[in-house]
């Protein structure tokens, strides 16, 4: 705005110049509020259904009750659907945070041949086996194994697939650790898990933090994995649940979904705000994929 | 990364430099087995399992079920036979094409390039609005969706007065559509007004001095300057786009396959239909078209770091 007043070279405006300026601003302007809009409107219903007493699907101002909130503390399935999101989130973070804090200090610090390579045709994969393409060969694994209908079989299966994506970001941070504590660690006498649990991790705490987030927010919204890994609405996580509150009761109880969607929601946009302050989210695309 | 390493080897004459934990090849190849087992299990096998499993007449149910018989190429024949494929293949490339490639890059660069001229708390609302979309899990995106476009109470008729308006069963395709663009635009913003931040002021200023339009500044300073995040937006965005499954959570891939998009007719002909063998094989060709996508980015991406 204050480059466009700043105009020292130009003569002064003609008069249809200025007239088409305004008119630009205030397309401009309009162009924005529609597309506020457009974000919006969704949205207003996941705010204000929750609060209504009588809910239905049609966005109107609430007249403020909690009352939905009890409806979702009685439905058997909801609160124990969404113990479950958060057991298949931090099972998938203790697993990659283990396994890949292991596995990027070892690329980090040990030069193994064609290690770029190897970290690229990771990635690579990570990107090309999706879950969708590989649904198939997934279900018939978790089939053969006796792992499907558990917890532990789309822990694994989604491991798997954060795996690349974690590993590369811990390099990272496992590279910007100063060698020289290490050097005297060793010195000192230090096995190298030692060295890892009492010099490393302490110094990467923030990279493993951000890991384990990225993670969480990978699997709290994910549907296709357990929609076909776990058939008993008792196991599955809030994702599938939610999906079978408004499919399968022909009358869905809006109560029930609009408390459901916000409490399942709730998290992880407080998280991703949280992150995006401390670290910024322009990572590897992003927090969602 | 690579570069770092070598000047550091170069300065120091130790044999392995890098080593300062006394880790050693045996011991780094202990800590990398747990991960690279998993990612040998659940990334590395199922890729290649495909390309077994679809030349099998591998099905959920049933004598096929318990002993598979090889097929060979007969899976690939049925498919490519199949009407239905060919309409699911054409409405991903629609799909992807105006929700992904247009929808999204276009809008997400739009806003990333409004937002510089907004005050800060236009500014901070519009940026929350669109990351809201995105950060909200799909199942909850998807129910907004079909609470919007609902037939006899959605918002959307109360707006437009069309009361009992169909909108998912009269337009699918344009519904999962204008959902998926809603969903995913914050990418392409995050990554488009990075973008836009990292153009020399210096020229944008002189290009004002010298009077040319908004539409000519665009095109002669700002697109140049950022050409490489464009393919990288538009090559990510078209990999998950191509490989999105949340459409099914508004439409199911109906009415009668109108919205069946690869990722829906995959799943409908493996797991509800039974058919394994088939699934894996459409599932191969996604890997293919995947593998393809991918490479093209990576080789992108390299050739832009070096």
């Amino acid at each position: 705005m204050t480059a466009q007043t700043a105009k020292p070279l130009r003569p002064a405006a003609a008069p249809g110049r200025t007239v088409k300026k305004f008119l630009v601003r205030i397309l401009f302007v309009i162009a924005m509020v529609v597309i506020g809009f457009f974000f919006a409107l969704p949205l207003a219903w996941l705010v204000t259904a929750p609060f209504n007493s009588t809910p239905s699907l049609t966005v109107s101002w609430p007249d403020w009750t909690l009352d939905n909130f009890s409806v979702l503390a009685e439905n058997p399935y909801a609160l124990t659907s969404i113990g479950n999101s958060l057991m298949l989130g931090l099972g998938t973070i203790a697993v990659v945070v283990t396994t890949g804090s292991l596995a990027a200090y070892a690329l980090s610090r040990v030069r193994i041949p064609g290690r770029d390579g190897l970290l690229y045709g990771l990635l690579l994969l990570s990107s090309v086996v999706t879950g969708t393409a590989a649904m198939v060969p997934l279900f018939q694994l978790m089939v053969t194994t006796g792992l499907i209908n558990t917890q532990t079989g789309v822990i694994l299966a989604l491991s798997g697939g954060v795996l690349p994506t974690v590993i590369f970001i811990l390099k990272d941070f496992m590279d910007s650790i100063p060698k020289s504590y290490e050097e005297s660690a060793r010195l000192y006498g230090a096995k190298p898990h030692q060295i890892l649990m009492h010099v490393v991790v302490p110094i990467a705490r923030p990279g493993l933090a951000f890991v384990a987030v990225w993670a969480l927010v990978q699997v709290w919204g994910n549907f296709l994995l357990p929609f076909i890994l776990l058939r008993s609405p008792e196991s599955q996580p809030a994702a599938v649940i939610m999906y079978t509150f408004y499919t399968e009761s022909g009358q869905a109880d809006l109560s029930l979904i609009s408390a459901f969607s916000l409490v399942f929601s709730i998290p992880v946009i407080l998280l991703y705000f949280l992150v995006n302050r401390r670290y910024g989210f322009r990572f590897h695309g992003g927090i969602k994929s | 990364m690579s570069t770092a390493s070598a000047r550091a080897s170069g300065r120091r004459t130790r044999r392995r430099p890098e080593d300062v934990a006394g880790l050693g090849k045996a011991g780094a190849g202990t800590f990398m087995t747990p991960a690279l087992a998993l990612i040998g299990l659940f990334l590395i096998f199922p890729a290649l399992w495909t390309i077994y499993l679809g030349m099998t007449d591998y099905r959920l149910t049933g004598l096929a079920a318990a002993d598979p018989s090889f097929v060979g190429v007969e899976n690939y024949t049925q498919i490519l036979a199949d009407p239905e494929f060919w309409n699911s293949l054409r409405l991903t490339l629609i799909f992807v094409l105006v929700s992904g490639v247009l929808g999204q890059t276009l809008l997400g660069f739009s806003v990333a390039w409004s937002l510089r001229r907004l005050p800060r708390w236009a500014k901070g609302i519009v940026e929350t609005l669109v990351l809201a979309a995105w950060v909200v899990p799909t199942s909850v995106g998807s129910f907004l969706w079909l609470a919007l476009l609902d037939r006899r109470d959605g918002t959307l008729n109360w707006l437009l007065d069309t009361p009992g308006m169909a909108w998912l069963i009269e337009y699918p395709m344009a519904s999962i559509i204008i959902f998926n663009i809603w969903v995913g635009t914050a990418f392409s913003m995050l990554l488009f007004s990075s973008a836009l931040g990292a153009v020399p002021p210096s020229q944008m200023e002189s290009a004002r001095m010298a009077g040319s339009s908004t539409w000519q500044q665009l095109r002669d300073v700002v697109i140049p300057n950022i050409r490489g995040h464009i393919l990288t937006n538009t090559l990510l965005i078209t990999l998950w786009t191509f490989n999105t499954f949340t459409p099914y959570l508004l439409t199911a891939g109906g009415p009668n396959g109108a919205s069946e998009i690869l990722p829906v007719y995959i799943y409908r002909t493996a797991i509800p239909g039974g058919q394994l063998g088939v699934g894996a094989a459409i599932s191969l060709l996604m890997l293919l078209i995947n593998l393809v996508i991918a490479l093209v980015y990576m080789r992108i991406g390299r050739g832009r770091k070096a």
